[in-house]
């Protein structure tokens, strides 16, 4: 099996510790991954809403590059990009018209998609195909009495994926649980945390972070993990702010799973992105 | 074109007010039909199946002297009996006569009616060619067995083998589960009367069971169906008991010694609220008063090694621990098909937490929770025991719903109203109902809705978005959160509850594919039993002889499944004391100086039709066992099989009409 990987922008800018630790943690576990070549960014939500034709046609230019790199399956761990991928995908599987267009201008610089190659989320591959039991074979140090939050996000899951319970999930809380910690069960895993709201309506943006930081604190959680680069950022980059201006300190760390896996299999900090993040003091000692 | 000399053709086509007329120029079918050869008279008329449109073709027939008739309207299935028995009023053998279907097949699906122009004049050119080749037969009559089979002992199966009964007729009634009742037998009270299900049903109950007339096969199936209409052969499974049905008293001595001195395995009754026993009755009123084991759960099936301390507390010798399924074969003339439904799984619908939160219960778990003679003795306590203070009733779970089902239940809306009553009733708790509309139409509906808005119900019209344990103040701590738009105040609202209920919607029973199958009946898309006509037949099937009543046909509730229930037995009385059936006479005889006595086609025969006479060295085809499906006339080496209606000439010369002008 040949494992391409698609970062997208996220990963190789604020979400610079995703990539780092996710890449860690797939050595570690023995999977070579190999970076898709010239890739371009994959449009998130927002071009998707502004002109979908040109958002499809981007994104399908990484999956005629993927197939033309000859590879089974292509990793894309950002949850943006992997829904945007996924709905291309579906597009161009149900829709010939679509298909047939999208395919005619990947031709004009020798590209094409025919879903060869298949989409995949990391959490996907590590819980569905690795499976938990291999997963706690590679831990060194236990997360012994940690509480875990499981925080997915909205697009992560829904509503194109199917690899987790869309209304329950749980890949996170199975890994988080390989690694010995012991998730807590909370019903806003899928809640949104207002995407790029922080920046453009302010009080509602926080207000909207503020609950979920809210909720994680107050059913015991010691750390909250998610798969999303921008959820990432507004819960951890926000949360001062918000423990301020609303008075209650919801302060908690929140890590990608990735950085929570390589803890416990061991990987010293510095090549989790441990030391990138912006509230280092919250990490766990 | 094929001619044949003495044939004189006359051609109708019909209107059916705009169906036909808007999308087929029936003028200009009718003037190049007039053109073709045979034809004597070619006329177009708004509706054919009118009594003047039929009185139209006697007196044609009459006048210009026709021996065939061409009809081009709708589908046979609706009126190629109406055309059959005109043209036999006029005079003419029915057989006579072609109907060409130029609505479902040509209006009814295209856009173009240039093109659907000439589509029906390519159908009507191959009836006329086929028809002048037509030859004139008898319909055979054969007589009804008048005894009856009732697939279902729910509240419908139930009725309708009481009114066929007491009509003198003899009923096989089987039920697949150990006792009769279906879901009746579960509800605590029924709407809008708020009168007990069981003073009501038990009665029906044991009038079956003591009815001569009536043959309860419970714990049975259907296995195997076979035969044509009034002639029905059936093999019924009846499944082990282990327990000799004729024995037992149901004095239920053995459930108090089975080894197991706890009941630990779920109550499927009690819809898993409570506990039983591997040695059980499901409850105290059913019908028959059998015991049974569940050989999954009892120690004698699973190890071996069981003391039988059941067998050996019976004073009456009625276990029998080597049982085995038994076939049982019946003859009918008729079949009552009273299947039932399934209620929605509410697993299905994830974002009201069915399953992840103890205290969402689904309205069945409710109807027992209220009941007496439930798991509860009738307290309404949460699976904490704890009462609940405060309850939301959530509406059209599982239906009215682009996700699941999307068609309306029916009983859903009045069920929560009868619950929300009876809630209030039991705990004086505050009581919330969730609805999209209010469906209440039925005698005295409506004025029950009322009384619970007089009785401080609350009600908030929107589709609730989700149920989940997120509290976001005290007030809201350790209950249920249940989030709603409310659609009349244009807010979204959260309302605080100690208990959901979910109003699961009516499907299809489970094994509604198979029982159609086997029944040889269709379904309507989502999977319900579909009826001949939903209007004029609608408990009758398009297989003859086979009626349906109650849920299994469409979500109803029980003044309506007992009503349909009446309207199935009344179909199948008038033909049981009409006597005879008339057969169609398109099956397959076989010419014995063509047939060399190969054999071929009886193995080729699905209907078990032919025979070998060894005498003769031919084979024989018994007519009254023949569907005509022409299965044997392909298969024939000898040409020596002929098939009525389905002749060489007719088919070919039909053939050749349709592809050369």
């Amino acid at each position: 099996m040949k494992y391409l990987y698609y970062p997208g922008c996220s990963l190789k800018s604020s979400g610079k510790h995703y990539e780092i630790s996710l890449l860690a943690v797939l050595q570690k576990l023995g999977i070579e991954v190999e970076e898709l070549e010239n890739w371009n960014c994959c449009g998130a939500t927002n071009y998707m809403s502004i002109n979908e034709n040109y958002a499809l046609e981007i994104t399908a230019r990484n999956l005629g590059i993927a197939e033309k790199q000859g590879g089974d399956e292509v990793i894309v761990p950002c949850a943006a990009c992997f829904m945007g991928f996924l709905k291309t995908q579906k597009y161009m599987e149900s829709e010939s018209g679509i298909r047939d267009r999208v395919n005619q201008i990947l031709n004009h610089s020798g590209l094409s998609y025919n879903g060869k190659v298949q989409i995949r989320h990391p959490l996907d591959l590590l819980v569905n195909q690795l499976g938990a039991d291999a997963l706690t074979r590679t831990v060194e140090m236990p997360l012994k009495d940690l509480k875990v939050a499981s925080y997915y996000g909205c697009q992560l899951i829904r509503p194109y994926a199917t690899f987790d319970d869309q209304w329950n999930p749980h890949t996170m809380d199975d890994i988080a649980r390989a690694m010995g910690a012991t998730p807590v069960d909370w019903p806003l895993k899928s809640r949104c945390c207002s995407g790029s709201m922080t920046s453009t309506m302010t009080d509602i943006g926080l207000r909207m972070n503020y609950v979920i930081l809210k909720e994680a604190k107050s059913r015991g959680a010691d750390v909250i993990i998610t798969a999303c680069p921008l959820c990432q950022f507004n819960l951890e980059c926000f949360q001062g702010k918000i423990s301020r201006k609303l008075k209650d300190d919801v302060r908690i760390p929140v890590m990608y799973f990735t950085q929570l896996m390589g803890l416990a299999m061991g990987i010293p900090a510095k090549k989790l992105g441990l030391k990138q993040m912006l509230s280092p003091s919250l990490v766990l000692n | 074109m094929p001619v044949n000399e003495e044939a004189r053709v006359g051609f109708y086509i019909c209107h059916c007010g705009h169906n036909i007329a808007n999308m087929v120029d029936v003028t200009a079918v009718a003037e190049y039909a007039a053109k073709l050869p045979n034809v004597v008279l070619s006329r177009d008329y708004k509706y054919m199946c009118s009594d003047p449109g039929q009185e139209m073709i006697a007196k044609d027939v009459e006048v210009f002297k026709l021996n065939r008739i061409v009809v081009a309207s709708c589908s046979p299935l609706l009126h190629e009996n109406t055309f059959r028995t005109a043209t036999s009023k006029a005079g003419i053998n029915q057989f006579y006569f072609q109907m060409v279907n130029i609505r479902e097949n040509a209006s009814w699906v295209h856009e173009d009616k240039e093109m659907a122009t000439l589509k029906a004049k390519d159908l009507v050119r191959a009836a006329i060619s086929r028809v002048v080749f037509h030859k004139a037969l008898e319909k055979k009559k054969v007589p009804v067995n008048p005894d009856v089979l009732i697939v279902g002992g729910g509240i419908s199966g139930i009725s309708a083998a009481l009114t066929i009964a007491n009509a003198g007729k003899k009923v096989y009634l089987v039920e697949k589960e150990p006792t009769i009742g279906g879901y009746m037998a579960k509800f605590d009270k029924t709407f809008p009367t708020l009168d007990c299900a069981a003073c009501i049903l038990t009665p029906k109950m044991s009038a079956v069971l003591k009815h001569p007339g009536i043959t309860l096969l419970s714990y049975s199936e259907v296995s195997a169906v076979d035969g044509y209409v009034g002639n029905y052969h059936v093999k019924v499974t009846r499944k082990p008991r282990y327990i000799i049905e004729e024995k037992c008293v149901g004095c239920f001595a053995c459930i108090d010694a089975c080894i197991f001195k706890e009941a630990k395995f779920s109550d499927e009754f009690n819809e898993g609220l409570s506990k039983r026993k591997p040695v059980y009755i499901p409850f105290p009123q059913a019908t028959p008063q059998v015991v049974l084991i569940d050989d999954k759960t009892c120690i004698h099936f699973k190890t071996g090694k069981c003391p039988q301390t059941c067998a050996k507390a019976c004073d009456r010798n009625a276990f029998d621990f080597d049982q085995k399924p038994v076939v049982q074969e019946l003859e009918v003339g008729t079949i009552l098909l009273c299947t039932g439904f399934q209620p929605f799984d509410a697993a299905r619908a994830p974002y009201y937490g069915y399953g992840r939160y103890s205290n969402v219960y689904t309205s069945l778990e409710v109807e027992r929770l209220v009941n007496a003679s439930g798991p509860t003795g009738g307290h309404v306590v949460l699976r904490d025991k704890s009462k609940p203070k405060s309850i939301g009733i959530i509406h059209c779970v599982g239906s009215r719903d682009e996700k699941t089902n999307k068609w309306c239940s029916r009983v859903c809306c009045m069920y929560s109203l009868k619950l929300a009553h009876l809630l209030k009733e039991h705990t004086d708790a505050e009581i919330y109902n969730f609805y999209i509309d209010m469906r209440t139409p039925g005698k005295g509906y409506e004025e029950f809705y009322d009384k619970l808005l007089n009785e401080g119900v609350h009600f908030i019209r929107g589709r609730v978005a989700e149920v989940s344990d997120w509290a976001i103040n005290d007030h809201e701590k350790g209950k249920l959160v249940i989030r709603v738009e409310d659609t009349l105040i244009g807010m979204v609202r959260r309302i605080p509850v100690d208990m959901v209920v979910l109003a699961v919607g009516i499907e299809p029973g489970k094994d509604a594919q198979d029982i159609r199958r086997m029944f040889n009946i269709s379904c309507s898309n989502e999977g319900f039993f579909l009826e001949r006509h939903p209007k004029l037949a609608p408990v009758e099937t398009f297989t003859d002889g086979i009626y349906i009543a109650g849920a299994c046909q469409g979500p109803r509730d029980i003044p309506d499944s007992v009503a349909q229930a009446g309207a199935a037995a009344a179909q199948a009385l008038a033909l049981i004391d009409s006597g005879f059936v008339e057969l169609e006479p398109n099956t397959a005889f076989i010419t014995e100086e063509l047939c060399c006595g190969c054999q071929v086609c009886i193995n080729m025969c699905p209907y078990h039709a032919i025979t070998f006479d060894d005498g003769k060295g031919k084979s024989h085809i018994n007519e009254a066992l023949c569907k005509g499906c022409g299965t044997c006339v392909a298969a024939c080496g000898s040409g020596a099989i002929t098939q009525n209606l389905f002749e060489d000439q007719q088919i070919l010369s039909e053939i050749y009409g349709l592809l050369v002008e």
